[in-house]
């Protein structure tokens, strides 16, 4: 056991877990920021995605003791209300089927447009492939983005 | 309007019920202090009133107006937790804008059929949910009728609001709930005629949407108390397999750790419900503070796995039978290919036969026989199996992700030996389902684990413990024949289908019916491996063997495929041979036309290889076109074109977003996905090495045409899932020249390393 101070959702936190405890279970079990969801362990399939300055990143493959005085930011962080583009072009596509992936899915989503705002069809498959939704909603999660791409305001 | 009796729902209407006391609500609950708005997203405060009033088990009514619809059916994706409350809303003529949505908890006393499976909730629910909207309407203006001293013919309700014309009067539902409350329940109710929808038919936002974009803890996964541990399971690395002895020493020493122990989930002298299924009964738990720290002293684990010989024996005497060489009795997959190939037609049953199927073939000019196979698979719900338990002397508390809570009640009634009324079941929304979570074992699990530690426990699958623990696909072989005579025409059909451990063949089903002669044989051939229903149980791979034999089929005789299936469905229709087809005919055929007509089959101007399917299960009717070409080898789908009979559809666009997603998913597992096996080991674990399909595999664009009827409604969740996968084998064979009989194709058209790319 070791004592960390991270900051996630621009709140300092302190810590007291094994340095090897992915940032995933901290954030779930330490934190209960569940939305950020455990789905393989292994980086196989986004649903634990969050920002690490600002990028998309598989937190279940982040020690906490990598962490350091980067930023984190998950999906209980990407807005106060659930008002960011992407997750209002999410409601507006009523995209969700179990909903399980979608954090994920939203927070690489994200991070894609802040690097590209107007990414193409190939772009947003190359980078959304990392993320598995099991309904498979990849047609509704494409054409969200889209929206959100096209607001402009990202 | 239709008139119902409400008798039969009686046990539902019984007022003031307490759902299963206080502590009725489960996990994040701010959609009952607020909700987006329908349009424009923004945030529209929906005020609390002070007192709610009962009207009966699905619904109370605030004294401001504001409704709480008790959604009763377990969440697995499917949306019936908005669907389910349209319905009641609907008759009960409040204003949508108006309706909180809950999940109920398992209530027998108040709710009929509890279950996500079979695509039945909303078919099912029809009836009982909309007569408890009007029944509660009927009490609402029996209320308002009473106070004006006026007769309830005179009363017209438009959201929520009851008007009297006559004396220009109206009242809000919160004002005049306390009274409706009050009053008897009718005998009778009526329900209203199509035409007079104004829920049903509009798409409705899925009421836990913001929820879950905003990552709150609506799953069971999320479930946390403050003196809750944590627990998990360890099992034998093979079928065929069971504990032995191990040295937990080093474990028990770890952080965190506060035990390690074996469990019996179903002790053989156990009577198992039918949803009691456990690839290992016999497990080791270790149990923490926290999940991390759970999951290192599981690897610190030492434990020693010895054959059960029961088991293997029983594998043995198979392999023998079948001519193999013996092995050490542990599942194999190429043996259980072998074994379906060249055993199951040897036990197979009649299961229904037309005319004379042996003459038919025996005077054929020619016969066409063809044989289809497919692996095991594995539900990978993505949200892994868990449960929270917390189980004192006399009362056990369950809150988790589960589709048959009603005989999981009865499952731990029977293991715990509690009384069912101390028994109480929440769900919460569930993180996939696809028929896994119909088999409660990690509930029981749970269960019992908590009961042996004596405090609140939670407890949660590895994706290995998950994917390596199933209750899975079986596999599955079947062989059709078709007799042809002289002149090209069809005389004899003849399907034999089995599996392990369960025959995919629904004999009643078309072709039956269509066929002058006409035979279906079934056979099973046991095994260890934990077998259940995946989404679209049997259909899951039936329809894309049995609409490629007919696509195939239709080429040997020269005819268009889509014309083909129609004039057999006229067949069907106008003389049909035997007695109990399980089908529709016109349905059958007005879907074939609507996908053929709307993807412009005829008008021949699709460069891309085209492959049609229409398959019936589930009381649907789907048929499918799908586009697509081989660039670089690697198969492209730009387009699959749906038509869907499905009679009412409740939620149009959740509806269409159902129809999108199987139709990704049937893709993905007849393209991609297979569990194998080695000396008993599952040879996936996770995935890196079990392919699902991801985003660039998915269909450009999926198109869905509902087919409109007026007729009572069906289910959506597995009907468009299984006919797709014809769809694609048939215009993979246009883009390969190849025809697939071998479930997953991807590797058959593949030259290419399968390794999985992320």
């Amino acid at each position: 056991m070791a004592e960390f101070n991270v900051t996630i959702n621009g709140e300092k936190r302190n810590l007291n877990v094994d340095p090897d405890t992915p940032l995933l279970w901290v954030l779930r079990d330490n934190l209960k920021l569940v939305g950020t969801k455990y789905g393989c362990g292994i980086a196989q399939c986004g649903a634990c995605t969050v920002h690490f300055n600002g990028s998309a990143v598989r937190s279940c493959q982040v020690p906490i003791s990598a962490v350091k005085d980067n930023e984190i930011t998950t999906i209980e962080g990407l807005s106060e209300e659930g008002d960011h583009p992407v997750q209002q072009a999410w409601l507006e596509h009523d995209v969700p089927q179990c909903g399980y992936c979608q954090a994920g899915q939203i927070m690489a989503a994200t991070a894609l447009l802040k690097n590209n705002p107007s990414p193409s069809d190939e772009e947003i498959e190359d980078v959304m492939n990392g993320n598995i939704c099991r309904c498979g909603t990849y047609t509704r999660i494409k054409a969200a983005i889209k929206t959100a791409s096209n607001s402009q305001i990202v | 309007m239709s008139k119902v009796k409400t008798g039969m729902g009686r046990r539902s209407f019984i007022k003031n019920v307490s759902l299963a006391g206080g502590g009725l609500i489960i996990g994040f609950n701010w959609l009952a202090c607020k909700r987006a708005a329908e349009e424009g997203g923004k945030e529209m405060a929906l005020e609390m009133p002070d007192e709610w009033f009962e009207m009966n088990g699905y619904l109370k009514i605030g004294d401001n107006g504001v409704v709480t619809i008790y959604s009763p059916n377990p969440e697995i994706g499917q949306n019936v937790k908005t669907s389910m409350p349209m319905l009641v809303a609907e008759e009960l003529d409040v204003d949508w804008k108006n309706v909180i949505v809950e999940q109920a908890p398992l209530n027998t006393d108040v709710f009929t059929r509890q279950l996500a499976g079979g695509s039945q909730s909303i078919r099912q629910g029809w009836e009982p949910l909309r007569m408890a909207g009007a029944t509660a309407r009927k009490m609402l203006l029996t209320a308002a009728a009473s106070e004006w001293d006026v007769s309830v013919s005179e009363l017209s309700v438009e959201n929520g609001i009851i008007s009297h014309t006559d004396s220009d009067r109206s009242l809000g539902f919160g004002e005049i709930a306390k009274a409706a409350a009050q009053v008897e329940v009718p005998e009778e109710v009526e329900l209203k005629d199509n035409s007079d929808f104004k829920i049903i038919g509009t798409s409705r936002k899925n009421v836990d949407a913001k929820g879950m974009i905003t990552g709150k803890p609506l799953y069971g996964i999320d479930v946390h108390r403050d003196d809750m541990l944590i627990a998990m399971i360890v099992q034998p690395p093979a079928f065929g397999m069971e504990f032995k002895s191990m040295d937990a020493a080093r474990a028990k020493e770890m952080s965190g750790i506060i035990d390690v122990f074996t469990i019996d989930t179903y002790p053989e002298d156990m009577e198992r419900e039918w949803s009691d299924v456990a690839a290992f009964s016999k497990l080791v738990v270790v149990v923490g503070e926290s999940t991390w720290q759970v999951m290192q002293a599981k690897k610190a684990l030492k434990v020693e796995w010895d054959l059960n010989p029961k088991l293997t024996k029983q594998i043995q005497i198979l392999e023998k039978s079948a001519g193999l060489a013996e092995g050490g009795g542990l599942e194999n997959s190429d043996i259980h290919y072998s074994l379906m190939a060249q055993l199951g037609s040897d036990n197979s049953e009649t299961v229904r036969k037309d005319g004379d199927p042996e003459a038919a073939f025996s005077n054929a000019a020619r016969v066409i026989e063809r044989s289809y196979t497919c692996p095991f698979l594995a539900h990978n719900c993505m949200e892994p199996m868990n449960f929270f338990a917390n189980v004192t002397n006399d009362k056990a508390e369950l809150l988790g992700p589960i589709q048959t809570p009603e005989y999981a009640e009865k499952s731990v009634n029977k293991r715990l030996g509690l009384d069912l009324e101390n028994i109480d079941i929440q769900m919460t929304r569930m993180g996939g389902g696809f028929g896994r979570r119909l088999y409660g074992n990690f509930l029981v699990e749970a269960a019992v684990i908590s009961q042996k530690m004596g405090v609140p426990i939670k407890l949660v699958y590895t994706r290995e413990d998950d994917m390596t623990n199933g209750v899975y696909r079986p596999a599955y072989h079947v062989t059709y024949r078709a007799a042809l005579d002289g002149n090209n025409n069809l005389t004899a059909f003849h399907v034999n289908a089995g599996g392990m451990t369960e025959s995919p063949l629904f004999a009643d089903r078309f072709p039956a019916g269509a066929v002058d002669n006409y035979l279906a044989e079934s056979w099973t051939i046991e095994s260890n491996i934990s077998t259940g229903a995946f989404r679209a149980p049997r259909s899951n791979f039936i329809a894309g063997a049995e609409q490629s034999f007919l696509d195939e089929l239709a080429e040997e005789m020269g005819q268009d495929p889509i014309q083909f299936r129609l004039d057999m469905l006229k067949r069907a229709q106008n003389d049909p041979v035997g007695e109990n087809n399980d089908y529709d005919a016109a349905r059958y055929a007005g879907v074939l036309e609507v996908v053929r007509d709307k993807a412009g089959w005829n008008n021949g101007s699709s460069t891309s290889s085209r492959g049609v399917a229409a398959y019936y299960c589930h009381n649907s009717y789907v048929a499918q076109i799908l586009d697509m070409n081989l660039i670089d080898n690697e198969p492209v789908i730009d387009k699959v074109t749906c038509a869907v009979d499905c009679g009412i559809v409740v939620n149009p666009d959740a509806a269409k977003n159902m129809v999108e997603g199987g139709t990704i998913d049937g893709i993905g597992h007849a393209l991609y996905s297979e569990l194998t096996f080695k000396d008993g080991v599952t040879q996936q674990n996770n995935f890196d090495s079990y392919r699902l399909i991801r985003h660039r595999e998915a269909p450009k664009k999926i198109d869905v045409h509902f087919i409109e009827n007026g007729l009572d409604p069906t289910g959506l969740g597995e009907p468009p899932s299984p006919p797709v996968q014809g769809a694609l084998a048939n215009a993979l064979y246009k883009a390969t020249g190849k025809r697939i009989y071998k479930q997953p194709f991807y590797p058959e058209i593949s030259t290419e390393s399968r390794e999985i790319k992320t």
